[in-house]
C-alpha cells in the first residue's frame, strides 16, 4: 500500500486549515502542518503555554530559551501576536475560541472517541498534558497518525482499548493511508492515498469504513 | 513597604518539612531555578510539588527529585525528554502522583486563589481522570466537580519586579507563574531584575498584592 510520509501528511492537513483560522497543534508531528499552509492564508498559531501566533523556529544563535512553544521548541512571534497566562490561555481552548485543534492518537473509535493520553503499560506513568481541556472545547478536532500501530494492529477501532482523552470528539482522522470523517454513522470515506483501494485500507482497519 | 529579599537562601528559609509548594513555569521556561537551587541546600522532606512538569534533566524539580525530598508530586505531564528522575522515584514507588489535565489544574489554582469552592469543567468528563468524582449535567452536557488546590508556598520566575510584589514576565515564561501566585499562602518570587522605580502600572502583570517577597536573581537559563 502506498503511504504518505509524515511531510506528506502533514501537507495534506494543512489544506483543510482555512485563512484566519486560530488553530493548536498537538505535540509531535501536528507541529510540522504549520510549515505547509498554503501561501496566502494567515492562520493564528495558538500553543497552551501561552502564546497565539506562533511563529518560524528561529535562526541558530537567535533562540530565546523564554520563548518556546508546548513541545518545548524554540519559537518565534508572528506578527500580531501576544503572550497571557495559563488560565486565560485554558480559558481560550474550553471556551471554544481556538477553531481547529491537530492532534496525534493511539486509538480513534468509530463514534469519536480518542485515546492518546495512556496506554495501559503501567510502567509508564500517564501524562495528559492540554488534550482533554483542548477536545472538549475546540469544535473541530483533527487527527492525523500511522492508520496502524507498531505491531501492525488497527488503531480505528469500534471501540477505544486504551483510556478515553474525549468523547466523540474527533472530527476527521488524516493517517499515512486515507482520510476519514466521523459522522453519526461511522467512520465515512474522504479520500485514500493514491494508489490505495478502499479493500486493503479496510483490512488493516477494524470499524467499518463507509463510503 | 519593601517586599525585597536579601538573597535566595533567606527568601525560601520559611519552607519546611512537608510543605506543598508551587513552582511556576513549563518546559524550561519560567522556572525559578534560583529559588529551587536554594531549597535545596535546606535539605527540607517531604514536600508535595505542584507544577505543570516534573523537570528534566538534572536542573529544577529533577533535582529535589533526585535529592529524595519530594512526596507528591500533582502535575499535568510529568514525562519530559529527560524527565529520568521523576522516572526513577515513579518506578521505585518512592513518590506519589496525581496527574490533572492542565488546564483543570491552571483553574483549580485560580479557584484558590480567587476563593472559590470549586467550579465544574466538562474536561475528563467520562475519563478516568474523573473516576470518583461529582458530576452534574447542564443542558444536556456533563461536567465534573473539581476543587480548589492551595498551597503553601508559591515559588515564580518573572522577568521584573519591584519592592512593591509587581511582577511583570519575558515571553512564554508567564504560563504557571501568575495564577500561582494568587494561591499559596506565601508567595516568593525570583526576578531577573528588582527595580528601584517602581514598575509602570500599565505593564505590571502580577499584582504585588498577591506576593510576599521578592529576590534578585540575574542569572537567565
Amino acid at each position: 500500500m502506498k503511504s504518505l510520509t509524515d511531510s506528506q501528511l502533514a501537507a495534506r492537513v494543512a489544506q483543510d486549515i482555512p485563512d484566519g483560522a486560530y488553530v493548536n497543534l498537538g505535540i509531535g508531528k501536528p507541529t510540522h502542518v504549520s510549515g505547509h499552509v498554503p501561501e496566502g492564508r494567515e492562520v493564528i498559531y495558538h500553543s497552551e503555554n501561552g502564546i497565539l501566533g506562533v511563529g518560524p523556529t528561529p535562526n541558530a544563535g537567535e533562540e530565546d530559551v523564554e520563548l518556546i512553544d508546548a513541545s518545548k521548541r524554540y519559537i518565534t512571534t508572528a506578527a500580531g501576536a501576544s503572550f497571557f497566562e495559563h488560565s486565560d490561555s485554558f480559558a481560550m481552548m474550553r471556551g471554544g475560541h481556538i477553531d481547529i485543534a491537530v492532534l496525534g492518537a493511539y486509538q480513534v473509535a468509530e463514534n469519536g472517541d480518542l485515546a492518546n493520553w495512556a496506554t495501559l503499560d503501567e510502567k509508564f506513568p500517564p501524562a495528559v498534558g492540554g488534550a482533554m481541556d483542548l477536545v472538549v472545547g475546540v469544535p473541530t478536532v483533527f487527527v492525523m497518525m500511522k492508520h496502524v500501530n507498531r505491531d501492525g494492529g488497527p488503531k480505528l477501532l469500534k471501540q477505544c482499548t486504551y483510556p478515553l482523552t474525549g468523547l466523540g470528539v474527533v472530527s476527521r482522522v488524516y493517517t499515512d493511508l486515507t482520510v476519514l470523517d466521523v459522522t453519526p454513522e461511522g467512520f465515512r470515506l474522504v479520500e485514500l492515498t493514491d494508489g490505495n483501494s478502499l479493500d486493503e485500507v479496510q483490512a488493516v482497519t477494524e470499524a467499518k469504513i463507509l463510503t | 513597604m519593601d517586599k525585597s529579599v536579601a538573597d535566595l537562601a533567606n527568601a525560601v528559609a520559611p519552607i519546611g518539612d512537608g510543605a506543598s509548594v508551587m513552582i511556576g513555569g513549563f518546559g524550561s521556561s519560567g522556572i525559578p531555578f534560583g529559588l529551587i537551587d536554594a531549597l535545596l541546600e535546606t535539605g527540607v522532606a517531604g514536600l508535595t510539588v505542584i507544577s505543570n512538569n516534573a523537570g528534566a534533566g538534572e536542573t529544577g524539580i529533577a533535582k529535589l527529585l533526585k535529592a529524595g525530598m519530594v512526596a507528591k508530586v500533582i502535575c499535568s505531564y510529568p514525562r519530559s525528554p529527560g524527565s529520568v528522575w521523576f522516572e526513577r522515584r515513579y518506578e521505585a514507588g518512592e513518590i506519589e502522583l496525581e496527574v490533572v489535565p492542565q488546564g483543570t489544574l491552571a483553574e483549580r489554582i485560580r479557584a484558590a486563589g480567587a476563593g472559590l469552592g470549586g467550579f465544574l469543567t466538562p474536561t475528563a468528563y467520562g475519563t478516568l481522570l474523573a473516576e470518583g468524582k461529582e458530576t452534574r449535567i447542564i443542558d444536556g452536557r456533563g461536567y465534573v466537580l473539581e476543587a480548589p488546590l492551595h498551597a503553601d508556598f508559591a515559588l515564580l520566575r518573572a522577568e521584573r519586579g519591584d519592592k512593591w510584589g509587581n511582577l511583570s514576565f519575558h515571553a512564554t515564561a508567564r504560563n504557571f507563574n501568575p495564577v500561582m501566585a494568587s494561591a499559596a499562602k506565601r508567595t516568593i518570587a525570583e526576578v531577573r531584575y528588582l527595580s528601584d522605580e517602581p514598575l509602570d502600572p500599565e505593564a505590571v502583570v502580577t499584582p504585588g498584592i498577591f506576593v510576599q517577597s521578592v529576590v534578585e536573581y540575574g542569572v537567565r537559563p
